[in-house]
């Protein structure tokens, strides 16, 4: 078992989703995130798929992916240098001043931005991996007593020249 | 010039070549049933009395006839009635074009009258679903329906068309093909992974071709027989694959799998290259599939990517259409001496013959054979149960006999009326439907659509009074504990079924009333010496285009064997 990237190539239509995503519920393959948004082309878009698979069950998954007649183009990221982001916002309740200090120290670290204040709370935003944003939803929960954590999934592009991750 | 949507639709049907589309009407498709009002000179029109068995009649259209079997029924429930037979269509490959009638698209998502997603609730046993939503795009979603139901691995294709749309004026284009960026279907075969597939049968000292399904689709019989003989290569079949290569054949093991004969589960557990064309490897076909042919390296050839290496793990994969690939391989190939490995085979048939015994009443293997020899080439259509095993393992498919029966999805009901729209694919051949007292009350409204379309078949109803399949099941399994599976009238204070003493006075319906109903004549056959005057009479009366009913009394106790316990090891065969 091990972690897989698929990037996807479906027709921008109404349905493709549901289709998409049931045959992962219909047959039992463990999806871990699906994104989806759409290209340069108005009638194309691209999904983001990261699954936990063996190697058989991963190969029939893109078989049956490109057997459905919207998708396009399936391509395998798992072993391609790509760059990859979630968004993240994090919200945090009920904060006096020192609080507020380590939510700014915490942001500083991690290289992401407060975007909001109020009396007692701050709002962050992080465009970070997913394993980095997965660190620091669990540095916040154990800081902080109250929080708000919304994720947006991972999104990824194939590496123009480098090959980092 | 602008027409309506309705009209564009009876276009497209004429340009696609439909000659039979069964109809049920109802609000959503009124427009379109009145488009073809008049037009019997183009199209026939049958009524089915349930859209379940309708889609069952469209589907034995499209096995016999090679073409794609086109259904038109209402929203709402008449569209959920079809569910169960485009399941049925999509495990065994066949092409539907399923039209439903759809609520006008402001009423969509209000819950309106008759109002269901049918796109939504069928998305997973499509091949493709749809509904139009553009006036301007119906031409072009036709032809796609069309296409992908009948190209690459066929399937069905359900396009839900809204009433505005069908009373729309727009284009009246209907395009001679389209391109689909997303579908391709395999038109070609990779000639290096096909010889390496070749090399590996020929150097083999134990070979065995298993054909399924695909070489029907394909219509590969003639040369996968010729590839077998020249090559001398014995030949097992899956349910599906039935009638491959003529049962007459030397070469011919049996069917392999769960009701298998013995001799091609044996062969399948030691042979040292299995040549598979055109099959899934289903659960019912290997067993446990660690002891699935434990000594043989697989070649898997197959027009579906994704059936390939997914059950069984596969040596020589190869994706191609069975025809195509076959055609390649006639070319090459070269006979084999398999006369050692085929003796060993024959071993095995005598060791455990394929027999079926019974102790009292009529003898299912006996029927079988009689049926067969009587009707000869024929075709012949089961429903789902111990007939249908029966069917499988004794009926003797001739020259250009055929067997339709629902092989992946196991659909009690699908027989009758599948016969009747095999029937109607060609009214010159003889059909017979097989089937049990359980699967036919599934369906057996159709004896009017029999009548008042016309269309005579000769019915072999196996009776003995209960869900045969699931009872020996229960018999070896569960302790012969009956539960559910008698379907006779049952005494108070009687337990146990088979205590009951007058059970034949006791079973509803009496079939032969019933046809009469309908003015079908029925012949109950209890004496082994009457089976042929019965069948005979039957074939004649079909002949001249009347129906008729036979019903064979067999015995409860009579148990499809072998039998593999689900789960189990294909060599782990009860046998007795």
């Amino acid at each position: 078992m091990k972690n897989r990237w698929i990037a996807l190539y479906v027709e921008n239509e109404v349905g493709v989703l549901a289709k998409v995503s049931g045959l992962f519920s219909g047959k039992s393959y463990n999806l871990q995130s699906l994104t989806v948004g759409t290209t340069e082309h108005d009638d194309v878009s691209r999904m983001t798929i990261s699954v936990t698979a063996d190697d058989v069950t991963f190969e029939q998954i893109k078989k049956q992916l490109n057997s459905m007649v919207e998708v396009i183009k399936v391509m395998d990221l798992t072993d391609v240098p790509i760059h990859s982001k979630e968004i993240l916002y994090a919200k945090i309740h009920g904060i006096d001043a020192a609080g507020k200090e380590e939510a700014f120290r915490i942001a500083q670290v991690f290289k992401i931005r407060v975007i909001d204040i109020g009396e007692d709370s701050v709002l962050l935003e992080s465009a970070l991996t997913e394993r980095r944003n997965n660190e620091l939803t669990a540095l916040l929960k154990k800081t902080f007593r109250r929080i708000e954590i919304v994720r947006g999934g991972p999104v990824a592009i194939e590496s123009i020249s480098t090959s980092c991750r | 010039m602008d027409i309506t949507g309705r009209k564009l639709i009876v276009k497209a049907l004429a340009e696609e070549g439909v000659d039979t589309i069964f109809a049920y009407p109802g609000g959503m498709v009124t427009d379109i049933l009145d488009e073809l009002y008049k037009q019997e000179d183009k199209f026939r029109l049958v009524l089915p009395r349930h859209e379940q068995a309708l889609i069952h009649e469209a589907e034995g259209y499209a096995r016999q006839s090679g073409k794609v079997g086109v259904a038109i029924v209402t929203s709402g429930p008449g569209a959920t009635n079809t569910i169960t037979g485009i399941a049925d269509a999509h495990y065994d490959s066949i092409p539907l074009v399923v039209i439903t009638g759809q609520v006008a698209q402001p009423l969509i998502g209000n819950d309106a009258f008759q109002e269901v997603d049918i796109v939504g609730m069928t998305r997973s046993i499509v091949k493709y679903g749809v509904t139009v939503r553009d006036r301007n795009n119906l031409g072009r979603m036709l032809k796609m329906a069309f296409y992908i139901a009948s190209s690459g691995k066929p399937g069905p294709v359900l396009i839900d068309i809204p009433k505005d749309i069908q009373q729309k004026s727009g284009p009246d284009e209907y395009p001679d093909h389209v391109d689909i960026r997303g579908y391709k279907p395999n038109t070609s075969v990779h000639i290096g992974q096909l010889k390496r597939a070749y090399k590996t049968l020929k150097n083999a000292k134990k070979p065995l071709i298993l054909a399924g399904g695909g070489i029907h689709i394909s219509g590969a019989e003639k040369l996968l027989t010729d590839f077998a003989r020249k090559m001398n290569v014995p030949v097992v079949t899956t349910v599906m694959g039935k009638g491959a290569i003529p049962e007459d054949d030397p070469l011919y093991v049996g069917n392999s799998g769960m009701h298998g004969r013995y001799a091609a589960n044996m062969a399948e557990m030691e042979c040292d290259v299995l040549f598979s064309i055109g099959t899934r490897f289903n659960d019912r076909i290997t067993g446990d599939l660690n002891e699935f042919a434990p000594k043989a390296k697989i070649v898997h050839l197959d027009i579906d990517t994704a059936s390939i290496s997914r059950n069984v793990v596969v040596d020589v994969p190869v994706v191609s259409d069975a025809s195509l690939a076959l055609t390649h391989l006639l070319e090459w190939a070269e006979p084999m001496n398999t006369k050692a490995w085929q003796k060993e085979i024959e071993a095995w048939q005598e060791e455990h013959p394929l027999q079926c015994k019974v102790s009292k009443m009529l003898n299912p293997q006996t029927i079988m054979e009689d049926i067969s020899e009587v009707f000869g080439e024929a075709t012949y259509v089961t429903d789902v149960g111990q007939h249908q095993m029966w069917a499988t393992q004794f009926l003797r498919l001739k020259g250009n006999s055929n067997l339709i029966t629902s092989g992946g999805l196991g659909t009690m009901g699908f027989g009758y009326p599948a016969s009747l729209g095999a029937k109607e694919a060609d009214h010159d051949r003889q059909v017979v439907c097989l089937t049990g007292d359980g699967g036919f009350q599934m369906n057996m409204q159709e004896l009017a659509t029999s009548i008042c379309a016309d269309i005579p078949v000769t019915i072999c109803l196996f009776n003995n009074r209960y869900l045969g399949m699931v009872r020996q099941q229960q018999q070896y399994f569960y302790g012969k504990r009956y539960q559910l599976t008698y379907l006779g009238r049952r005494p108070a204070g009687v337990e146990h079924p088979d205590r009951i003493e007058n059970a034949d006075e006791l079973y509803v319906p009496d079939y032969l009333k019933l046809v009469d109903s309908y003015g079908i004549k029925g012949i109950r056959v209890k004496d082994e010496e009457k089976i042929v005057p019965a069948l005979e009479e039957a074939k004649k009366a079909q002949h001249d285009g009347k129906s008729m009913l036979i019903e064979f009394e067999i015995a409860p106790e009579d148990v499809v064997l072998p039998m593999v316990k689900g789960g189990m090891a294909n060599s782990d065969m009860i046998l007795k």
